[in-house]
């Protein structure tokens, strides 16, 4: 097991705010070879479980271990753990616009102590042009510029890459080549791959297993063709049912009413409870266990 | 024909970004412009309320009613920007104006092109708020977006748009920002303003799915053509254009969608 994430609790602290607690207990495990895609509306705390298993936010409870040993917080020592890397959302803000993209890459290199291997190979990997090494990142578009991403974070040759809303800042053309490139790529290199969007039909497309967040917890895992096949925690229903679908005949989505409550404040018994449409008495009072999937619904009697 | 595109050509920097655009949008019905990023979909719905970037030429005829809103007076063309013809952009974090409260923002518009009152406004604001289904409207009224959440604020970003009983709505990329399940209520709120109130509406998007759960019409853009173009269930079932074809390949998964079961492609 490369990655385990076992009843992870992540909590934001601000000043003269009550404590948020973007993950609470969430548990989950990334084989190596495996694409697991962790799906979910947006303040559900996808993005902070990413972080969090980089080292990039303290953790308040729970465990993250990678084979076997725990992920400790990034601090200003030079990081010990960099068998995990990340591609992070916006491709705007996560190149140095300063520096050649060819350095950035070799900074990878540099760390897996690779000397074999130059920067243009590994643009040459992610379908780029060898010459581009040389350019700047205000030369190239969205997609281009997240193809040099992947590139920077696959020549530290990771175990486990972490993909944080990767395409979402992309165009719709680029959106499944990019991701199809990512599942490829940590596929060939046995590494595991993290995957967190909030698009339902890219995930389905490059996921082995889905998971679905739900206001900080996992409220269902499966295996993809399942998931979408026989979705059964009624969150994964609404979300499903809610993605509109090209076929012509002019059906309107179904609606999820209601907003993601605050995380601050979540809901007693089942956080899912006030925008359930199956919602029965003991919901609201316990809140299901956690398992594949956590619904009073699904719970063996 | 409320609003009648012909001809539409915009030039920018010596670069043509549209190459004759022709387009026709009706009373009560959803128009749908599909096409990838730098087709031209967003420049075609700038041009008709003239907020084409800086140094751009544009030529053709944008009809409404009987106006030629390319060649139109400044003076005229404001009054129409807001008052026919309104928008709604893609991101209501940036659309809407942090420092000003959902009221302000609301009435400043209508009070300039309708010469409502102050208490007159504030009342049809907070009809609209509701309309919208904004709940506790009047609450709302006095708060600022970043109270709000992002369908919330795209609901509002509508209600603005819908202030001065526009005749023509024009919506780019209203649901790209937001989650699915949001995406789901704002779709339905736009198809039931559109039907209700008689609006003509040029959605703006290049996701097929939106387009086909609402638009009537779908026209496809490439390289500031516009390729094909006709009802809705012609052009996404037997896509006449190979570009049209090709889109709807590009899309992940098979037609069939969620509830049919089957592995990955």
């Amino acid at each position: 097991m490369t990655l385990q994430i076992e009843d992870l609790v992540v909590e934001h602290r601000s000043p003269g705010r009550p404590v948020v607690r973007a993950v609470a207990g969430a548990s989950l495990t990334v084989s190596p070879g495996e694409v697991v895609g962790l799906v979910g509306e947006s303040g559900c705390g996808k993005s902070t479980l990413a972080r969090a298993v980089c080292g990039l936010n303290p953790v308040t409870g729970g465990s993250i271990t990678f084979e076997g040993r725990p992920v400790t917080p990034l601090g200003l020592r030079r990081r010990t753990l960099t068998a995990v890397q990340m591609v992070f959302q916006d491709p705007y803000a996560s190149l140095n616009p300063r520096r050649r993209v060819g350095d950035q890459i070799a900074d990878g290199l540099r760390t897996a102590g690779d000397r074999a291997t130059t920067p243009a190979d590994l643009l040459e990997r992610v379908g780029l042009p060898r010459e581009f090494a040389a350019r700047h990142p205000h030369e190239f578009s969205g997609g281009q510029r997240q193809r040099i991403a992947i590139a920077r974070a696959l020549a530290a040759r990771p175990r486990m890459l972490i993909g944080d809303e990767p395409i979402s800042a992309l165009d719709a053309s680029a959106q499944a080549q990019v991701a199809t490139l990512m599942r490829d790529l940590a596929v060939d290199s046995g590494a595991g791959l993290l995957f967190i969007s909030h698009d339902l039909s890219v995930v389905r497309l490059i996921a082995d297993r889905i998971a679905v967040m739900y206001l900080g917890r996992i409220v269902e895992v499966g295996n993809t063709a399942e998931v979408w096949a026989d979705p059964r925690h009624p969150y994964t229903r609404a979300l499903l049912q809610a993605i509109p679908r090209p076929d012509g005949m002019g059906v309107l989505p179904a609606e999820l009413p209601g907003d993601v409550p605050d995380p601050a404040n979540p809901p007693a018994g089942c956080r899912f409870h006030p925008r359930c449409p199956l919602a029965m008495d003991v919901c609201r009072e316990k809140e299901p266990a956690p398992g594949p999937v956590a619904c009073w619904l699904h719970e063996p009697a | 024909m409320t609003l009648e595109i012909t001809g539409l050509k915009v030039s920018l920097g010596g670069r043509d970004i549209l190459r004759g655009v022709d387009l026709h949008l009706e009373k009560g019905r959803v128009h749908g412009l599909a096409g990838e990023s730098g087709s031209g979909k967003t420049m075609t719905g700038l041009a008709v309320l003239g907020l084409l970037p800086h140094g751009a030429r544009a030529t053709g005829r944008i009809d409404l009613g009987g106006r030629d809103l390319l060649t139109l007076p400044p003076r005229e063309l404001n009054k129409v920007r807001g008052g026919q013809v309104a928008m709604v952009f893609q991101d209501p974090a940036t659309s809407l104006h942090p420092m000003l409260s959902v009221g302000r923002q609301l009435t400043e518009h209508m009070r300039h092109h309708l010469g409502l009152g102050r208490a007159e406004a504030r009342a049809r604001a907070v009809e609209l708020l509701g309309k919208v289904r904004i709940p506790g409207a009047e609450e709302a009224y006095g708060r600022f977006p970043h109270q709000f959440s992002g369908g919330m604020r795209q609901r509002i970003a509508i209600a603005i748009a819908l202030a001065c009983s526009p005749r023509v709505l024009i919506a780019d990329e209203p649901t790209t920002a937001l989650d699915v399940t949001v995406q789901a209520g704002v779709l339905r709120l736009l198809r039931g303003l559109c039907d209700e109130l008689g609006l003509a509406v040029l959605l703006v998007t290049h996701d097929l799915g939106v387009m086909s759960a609402i638009a009537d019409e779908v026209s496809v853009m490439k390289d500031g053509l516009v390729v094909e173009t006709g009802p809705r269930g012609q052009v996404l079932r037997e896509p006449a254009h190979a570009y049209t074809r090709s889109l709807l390949d590009a899309l992940p998964g098979e037609p069939g969608g969620p509830a049919e079961p089957g592995g990955k492609a």
